[in-house]
């Protein structure tokens, strides 16, 4: 199973918020397994769209050189099922960041219903871990823009959300094996 | 300048959101790790919600003292030396460190802070 849980980002404004959408299939294997006879999306996998929604955020502000971790999910609230066919919205705020971490609040939406309500804290991994990373620079790179946050990002000045050297020079290696 | 009343409100919570408890368990002298099941991740969430709460900025180690208790100069087998709690005293003057005093154990240390310590560091920032 790809461990995907957003299909892209429609909003993406660089340390402060993130929208992103999620469309639930019945194609989908956890739909099936979860209960089974009942098909609704998993309410941990929503947890982790979300996570992935304002984790990228808060990887974003640090330039993607920080190694962003969810830390504890201080609030979920889940108001009612997501179903097959439904599409969910998560709205993604950074209220805290800093070189430690980022704390963030969430909401699902569903046809404008309130879905779910989410408190998230990021850490950012120290120097004890140092050396281990968590994403390959090419993987990441190419996950960002199927998520188009190059395409919808901007900065709060309204200047676009470019891809960082470091990422991009992974993308150059690759070409030249091609 | 707020009161040590709106002052005690506003970590009242921001302990009671971070450690989902209730507001009649966060008392002046309950102690963040023992009476509120604070675990270390718990901190960063607790800083976050207070530097939001107060609009102040919160360094690690003023409140979390790491260096001084991994320090070889100032921790000698498990405890804490004379230089190493004047040098607690000086860096956090708003906490009571007296019931540590005798044990001086390290590992007693994260017991110590109580919601009323986090009361009064709050209060020497705003």
């Amino acid at each position: 199973m790809r461990w995907f849980w957003i299909d892209r980002y429609t909003e993406f404004i660089s340390g402060e918020r993130a929208t992103a959408v999620k469309n639930v299939s019945l194609a989908e294997e956890q739909i099936h397994d979860h209960f089974p006879g009942e098909p609704i999306m998993p309410n941990s996998l929503i947890l982790e769209g979300i996570a992935q929604t304002g984790g990228l955020l808060v990887k974003e502000h640090g330039k993607f050189l920080e190694r962003v971790i969810l830390a504890k999910v201080t609030k979920a609230i889940f108001h009612r099922k997501a179903a097959p066919g439904d599409t969910l919205i998560y709205n993604t705020v950074i209220e805290q960041i800093n070189k430690e971490g980022a704390m963030i609040t969430a909401t699902s939406h569903c046809n404008d219903e309130l879905q779910a309500e989410v408190d998230i804290v990021f850490a950012h991994l120290d120097e004890r871990s140092e050396g281990k990373e968590l994403f390959e620079p090419l993987d990441l790179l190419t996950w960002l823009r199927i998520l188009r946050v190059f395409e919808v990002g901007r900065n709060p000045d309204g200047t676009p959300v470019v891809p960082p050297d470091h990422l991009l020079a992974a993308d150059l290696k690759t070409d030249q094996l091609h | 300048m707020p009161t040590s009343e709106e002052i005690f409100e506003k970590v009242q919570e921001a302990l009671v959101d971070a450690l989902g408890v209730d507001d009649d368990e966060v008392t002046p002298e309950a102690t963040l790790v023992g009476d509120l099941g604070a675990e270390s991740i718990d901190f960063l969430d607790i800083v976050f919600r207070l530097e939001k709460a107060f609009d102040i900025k919160i360094p690690r180690d003023e409140l979390f003292p790491e260096d001084i208790l991994t320090s070889a100069e100032y921790v000698q087998d498990g405890k804490v030396t004379d230089e190493g709690l004047a040098k607690l005293k000086e860096r956090m003057p708003f906490a009571d460190l007296s019931g540590f005093e005798e044990s001086r154990a390290v590992q007693d240390f994260g017991q110590l802070l109580t919601v009323k310590d986090m009361c009064n560091y709050v209060a020497s920032k705003v």
